[in-house]
Formats: C-alpha cells, sequence, structure tokens
C-alpha cells in the first residue's frame, strides 16, 4: 500500500515488522520520533514480545542492545550525533563481541558548535568501530534497509548501523510502500545467535584477550568483514526478488540520461565525469544533473550504499576511470578533505582519475542544484580543486578557493 | 534459613565451625556438591576477598536460582582474573562488555529473558567499586530506579587496584594510595570525600539493599539468598580487602573486615524500600586502631602528626554507631 509517510513513521513500523524482542533508546533529535512511535506500539502490544526500555542514556543504550542480543534477543536502537558519540565505546564493544544489533543513525552534525541539523560526521566517526554502515538515499530506503539489515547483521553476526539524513528523511513526509509483516516474515529468517548466554550451554562472552590473541581476534573480524560484501548484495537481491524494490546494496548505479536508479546502468567511461554521493542528496543530484545532461554534459552519478564495508571494487568498476571524479561530501576530515573522498581516492589509486572533494551541507547547510551544477561545470574545465567548500560565505578568509591544493 | 543459637565450644574466635551444625543448616561451601561457579585456576591475588566474595555469592544464587542464573560482570580485577583467553573460571553464562555498563548489560539481559518468556531464568551483575561508585553509576542508577529484575553485587576493595590502587570515589579518607599520596599536610584521601552508594542505593527505595563483608560468609550467604527470594532492582554491596591495594598480609583479609564492622567504620545493614530494616550490632567492639594499624595506606597515621586524623576516624566510627545504633539499646 502506498501511503504518505514521516520517513521516521516508516522506520519505526518497518523496525517493528521485524520483530525486536528488544527496543532500548535515549532521546535525541533528530532520531526521537522512530522511537516515540516504537514505544508506543511496544505499549499497545501492536509490537507483541518486545521489551522497550528506557534507559539514562545513549551509553547504556547500546549497552542494554549488547545484554539483549548477547541473550538471543533481536535488539534495536536508534541515536544521532552527540548520542552516538557518547556510546561510542559500547558500538566498538558489540562489534567486537560479534552481536547483530541493528540501529538507525538519524545522521546530525556533531559540536561544538551544537547543531541540530543534518550531516555525515556522526556516522564517520565511527566508520571503523567494526558495524556495517548503510546509507539510505531516501524514506524509501531507509525503511526498507532496516528489513535487509538485520538479515546481514545477523548472517554474518556484525551489527549494522542504518544511516538516514536527520530531518531530511527522518521528519520529511514522502510516499512510501512499507514491506507488508507477511513480506518481512518470509524475507527476515528468525534471530538464531551463533553465541548466546544459554543456562543449558554456558559459555563466557567478552573474554581478555591477550598480545597472543589480539590479532587474529582482529584479522577474523577481518575476514568477517570482506565476505560482508558479497551478503549485503545477496540480501538486497533477494529483496528485489521477494518485495520488488531496489534496496540496499554496495553501490547504486543510475541511468545516464533519466539519472533513475538503474542496476544495469553501464559503466562510466573515460570522458565522464562522475559525481559519486551518499544518502538523501543523491536525490538532490539526480535532480541537478539531469539539465546538464539535457545540454550533453557528460556526467554520470553513482553512489554509495554501503560506506563500511566500502565497496572499493565496485565503486572502481563503475567508475570505469572516469577522468573527473567529484564526491560531495557531508563530512569533514579537518586538514585533509571530505571522508568519503578519502575513502573514493583509495579506491581509484592508480586510476589516473582527477579526484574532487566538494564539503557540502555541513550543520544542515542545504545544498542548492545550481550550486552542484555549477561545481560540475567548473570541475570539468579543470577549474575545482582537489578540495572545495560548497558556497562557502564571501568574505571568510581562505587563500585562492577554488583551487586550494590540500596536502595528503 | 532460620536463625539457630547453639553454645560457642571454641575460644578466642566469634566463628562456629559448620560441623556443629545439622546438615541442612550448614553452608552451602561446607557440601561436596557446591556449584563452585568461579571454579579453580583464575589468577586471583593470595588473600583476595573479591574472589572469596564473590564465589560466596555466585554459588548461592545459582543455588538460589536453581542453576537458571545469567551474569554480567563490569571490567576490573574480577573480570581480568577469571577470563583470560582462552580460559574462564565461570561456570554459568557469563559476559563482561564494558567497565561502566554491567547494570545496563544485565538490564538488556533481563529484558531480553522477559521478552522470550523467559522469567524462570535470573540475572545478576556484578562489578567492583570503580565500576559501580564511579564510572558505572549513572547505569547502575538506571537500573535501580526502573526497578530491573537484577541483583547488582558491588565487591568494594576501596580503590582502582587493578589499574594499580588509584582512588577511587569508595577510598576511604586518609588512606594512602597512587593518586592521593600520604604528604603534604592532609596526607592521603582527603577527610569530607567520597560516597556512601548503601545510602544511594537506599534513596532509590529498590526492594533490597545490604551489605556484608567476607568476615560474616553466613550472612552474605543469607543476604544473597533474600535478595534471590526478591524481584525487582536489588544492590548489595560487600567489603572486600585487597592485601595488595590496602598493604596488608594477605592473610589478614577476614579479620580486617571483622574490625571494620565491630569498630563501626563498615556498618552491616539491609534495608527495604530505602527503610533499614536490620543491622548487625558490634558483638565485641574493635578500635578504629585494629582497623587501621594493620594496613600500609594508613601508616601514615600512626607516625608523628597522625593523630587528628585517627581522633576524625573515632568520629566517623562513632557516627555510624550513632547513625545505625550499631551497639543495640537505642530508645
Amino acid at each position: 500500500m502506498r501511503e504518505v509517510l514521516e520517513g521516521s513513521q516508516a522506520v519505526a513500523r518497518t523496525v517493528a515488522r521485524c520483530r525486536p524482542g528488544v527496543v532500548c533508546a535515549y532521546p535525541i533529535s533528530p532520531q526521537t520520533h522512530i522511537v516515540e512511535a516504537l514505544s508506543v506500539m511496544a505499549r499497545t502490544g501492536e509490537l507483541a514480545n518486545c521489551e522497550y526500555v528506557n534507559v539514562e542514556s545513549e551509553f547504556s543504550a547500546m549497552s542494554v542492545s549488547i545484554g539483549a542480543s548477547a541473550a538471543g534477543s533481536r535488539a534495536y536502537t536508534a541515536t544521532a550525533s552527540q548520542g552516538l558519540l557518547y556510546m561510542a565505546e559500547a558500538v566498538y564493544n558489540a562489534a567486537g563481541m560479534g552481536l547483530p544489533i541493528v540501529m538507525t543513525v538519524a545522521n546530525r552534525a556533531i559540536g561544538a558548535p551544537i547543531n541540530i541539523w543534518n550531516d555525515h560526521s556522526d556516522a564517520m566517526a565511527m566508520r571503523d568501530s567494526g558495524w556495517l554502515q548503510l546509507f539510505a538515499a531516501d524514506n524509501q530506503e531507509a525503511a526498507d534497509l532496516h528489513v535487509i539489515a538485520f538479515a546481514v547483521a545477523e548472517e554474518l553476526g556484525i551489527p549494522a548501523m542504518v544511516c538516514m539524513d536527520g530531518f531530511v528523511l527522518t521528519h520529511a513526509s514522502d510516499v512510501v510502500e512499507l514491506a507488508t509483516a507477511e513480506q518481512v516474515d518470509a524475507f527476515l529468517p528468525p534471530y538464531r545467535p551463533t553465541q548466546v548466554l544459554d543456562i543449558d550451554h554456558p559459555a563466557t562472552l567478552g573474554t581478555m584477550a591477550g598480545p597472543e590473541s589480539f590479532t587474529e581476534t582482529r584479522y577474523l573480524q577481518h575476514l568477517r568483514f570482506l565476505d560482508a560484501a558479497a551478503v549485503i548484495e545477496a540480501w538486497s537481491d533477494r529483496f528485489r526478488e521477494q518485495i520488488g524494490r531496489e534496496a540496499g546494496g554496495l553501490i547504486a548505479r543510475y541511468d545516464p540520461d533519466t539519472l533513475d536508479r538503474d542496476r544495469g546502468a553501464p559503466p562510466a567511461s573515460s570522458t565522464d565525469l562522475a559525481v559519486v554521493a551518499m544518502g538523501s542528496v543523491v536525490g538532490t543530484l539526480q535532480s541537478a544533473l539531469a539539465p546538464l545532461r539535457a545540454e550533453g554534459v557528460p556526467v554520470r552519478l553513482l553512489s554509495v550504499g554501503a560506506f563500511r564495508p566500502f565497496p572499493e571494487e565496485a565503486l572502481r568498476d563503475a567508475l570505469g576511470g572516469s577522468r573527473h571524479v567529484v564526491v560531495v561530501d557531508r563530512a569533514l576530515e579537518l586538514g585533509s578533505g571530505g571522508v568519503l573522498t578519502g575513502c573514493v581516492g583509495r579506491a581509484l589509486a592508480g586510476t589516473g582519475s582527477h579526484l574532487h572533494s566538494v564539503v557540502a551541507g555541513l550543520g544542515g547547510r542545504p545544498i542548492l542544484e545550481a550550486s552542484l551544477r555549477d561545481v560540475v561545470r567548473r570541475a570539468l574545465v579543470d577549474e575545482v580543486g582537489s578540495l572545495e567548500f560548497l558556497d562557502l560565505k564571501p568574505g571568510i578568509p581562505t587563500p585562492a578557493l577554488g583551487a586550494t591544493e590540500v596536502a595528503r | 534459613m532460620t536463625t539457630v543459637h547453639i553454645p560457642f565450644l571454641q575460644t578466642g574466635t566469634l566463628a562456629v565451625g559448620g560441623r556443629l551444625l545439622d546438615d541442612a543448616q550448614r553452608s552451602l561451601q561446607s557440601h561436596a556438591d557446591r556449584p563452585s561457579s568461579l571454579t579453580k585456576g583464575h589468577r586471583a591475588c593470595q588473600g583476595c576477598a573479591e574472589a572469596l566474595a564473590a564465589r560466596w555469592v555466585m554459588d548461592t544464587a545459582v543455588e538460589a536460582a536453581g542453576g537458571r542464573l545469567v551474569v554480567a560482570n563490569a571490567t576490573g580485577c574480577l573480570e581480568v582474573f577469571s577470563t583470560l583467553y582462552p580460559e574462564s573460571a565461570w561456570k554459568p553464562p557469563w559476559v563482561h562488555s564494558l567497565f561502566a555498563n554491567a547494570a545496563a548489560v544485565a538490564t538488556g539481559i533481563a529484558a531480553a529473558l522477559h521478552a522470550q518468556g523467559r522469567d524462570d531464568i535470573r540475572v545478576l551483575a556484578q562489578g567492583g567499586d570503580g565500576g559501580t561508585v564511579d564510572i558505572g553509576l549513572a547505569a547502575v542508577s538506571g537500573m535501580f530506579e526502573r526497578n530491573d529484575d537484577v541483583l547488582y553485587v558491588c565487591y568494594d576493595n576501596q580503590g582502582y587496584m587493578n589499574t594499580g590502587v588509584q582512588r577511587s570515589s569508595a577510598t576511604p579518607a586518609s588512606a594512602r594510595t597512587a593518586t592521593t599520596p600520604a604528604v603534604g599536610r592532609n596526607p592521603g584521601q582527603a577527610f569530607g570525600q567520597g560516597k556512601s552508594m548503601v545510602k544511594i542505593a537506599m534513596a532509590h527505595e529498590i526492594p533490597y539493599v545490604a551489605s556484608a563483608t567476607v568476615a560474616d560468609l553466613r550472612d552474605l550467604e543469607a543476604k544473597v539468598r533474600t535478595a534471590m527470594s526478591i524481584h525487582g532492582a536489588r544492590y548489595l554491596h560487600v567489603l572486600v580487602p585487597c592485601p595488595v591495594g590496602w598493604g596488608a598480609n594477605s592473610a589478614e583479609s577476614i579479620s580486617l573486615s571483622r574490625a571494620a564492622v565491630q569498630s563501626g567504620i563498615f556498618p552491616v545493614i539491609e534495608a527495604r524500600a530505602g527503610e533499614l530494616t536490620d543491622v548487625q550490632r558490634i558483638r565485641e567492639r574493635a578500635k578504629v586502631e585494629d582497623y587501621l594499624r594493620p594496613q600500609a595506606r594508613f601508616a601514615h597515621l600512626f607516625r608523628p602528626g597522625g593523630e587528628d586524623a585517627l581522633e576524625r576516624w573515632r568520629v566517623l566510627a562513632e557516627a555510624n554507631i550513632r547513625r545505625y545504633d550499631l551497639l543495640g539499646g537505642a530508645s
């Protein structure tokens, strides 16, 4: 059934259909609407056999999720920004313990200065935590990704973050079609933990590992992460087959002319300029780039669906040695450039592509279509340097903005 | 457990041999089929009262739960000495996550078991004073105020012993630690600092709060049984001397615990819903010096200039004796 729903409601209803046993959260904007809705469903019984736990901090929210997952229940939480950082220690811990918790991150900037609006700084701060990080382009994908995330996480024993842009998606109403309870039940197997606190088979979880075993522990975690790419693709394929929509996957390709998502779209060519982005700005780009294509500008669009594991190979193939690669980046690695750009750069090492980091939309600054078109036009004639801040206000002291070479 | 009054057949001790009791009234530890939840082979120091207390607490809880007990453990000595991979000294299902979150992990376990309809399985969380009184206090308080069905046990050795004996907010006044050196005008931990976790727990008005020591293991056992007979949030605070951190002979962990109680320094109490319900009276009054002198962390109190601090200790003990009527007979 197609319906108009706020992004948070779409996510909450979909999460409920995944039948979590424990939902535990601490309020922080812009994640609140999701967990408010889940708390109501747990209280009314619409979400059956589920404990909703109100806790005193995000640190405890993740810790309760760890306990619940270790005790054999499907566990879900949601957070953003400062909350994600406040739970950071437990975020790493959940991954190290192999507990497949699913967490929505309603992406938001990190202070100081305090700012409640959207960028990707929060998720990027946890990029090496050992969690899968799946980014949603719109509300439909945000909802669908949760079903996929539980399946992928539980098959791998790796926790998963579903990242959706705060306010831009969480608080925006859009037409969506939610996976029905029947569809989710047919798609998502029951949670069968690989290790669990079981009185009949007692085990010690979370032991100390000394120098003689720690490296191997991390290496095995790394191997699981290498497996994750294929597992993400497989569950995304299964979702399309069973539920009939494109969602998830390592990267998304777009038709060169319509700019609609198209898994069969050909790779970019060496004469193209490719724009790479992640999250809701993909929608802005679809709209912004269409007029350029109409003018015959050789611009292509690609989006990253899985930031962790980072799809280096898939991205390199899809970019096809494009002469220019513009990364629209919503998180900044201070003194260096965009965070996504750094990862794309590693994927493109040796290909000869010119990489341009366009840092945009920090702290909720709107990303304007005209500004994106302007960057693409200038990049095509080599007028964009390796790092540019989109729509930086005039009057800010800066050396030769637009052609700044940043030492790496 | 019913209380039985039996005559003393020994002299010079307040302990009575278990062999004088009927089999059914003997301690769990005196039985060959005791659970041995914390089993042999761990790496605790000689004289570690935490290991002793944890063994009694866990065995009693396991038995009271009919073997259906899950444990969440905070980071600290207890976790480090018991679980260096690939070995584990724990027999029940046991999980360690982080330093500050044992109470929250236990809440998650209890929530999951409830959602699974497994309310027959009980949940115990445990940690040291650092993981409870300091870094884990928010999670402990949250678990208390929600009245989650968890028994939380704090083994209080009054400092960060695992990291090399630094001061915690459970470190007693005037004690020398690595970060409160015995130098200057007010050597050691400052008077007027620190907090009572027992009183904090009572302020949450949770169903059951108790304190205990390893000097009276039958009392500890009885309190674990009482705690396990109740649902909701429960707190047990056990004083556990640390020979390394306290600078005490490893053979003195029991006698130091006894001196702490008999001098009035460590009140042994029970409380229900915030109301004090029972107090262990002082049976043979000890001086504060009996507790302080054997510990190197208080050595500066017995050098010239230590008289004022000793007097302040007497005042602290007197205050406890008054507050909890430790000598009995208050009108």
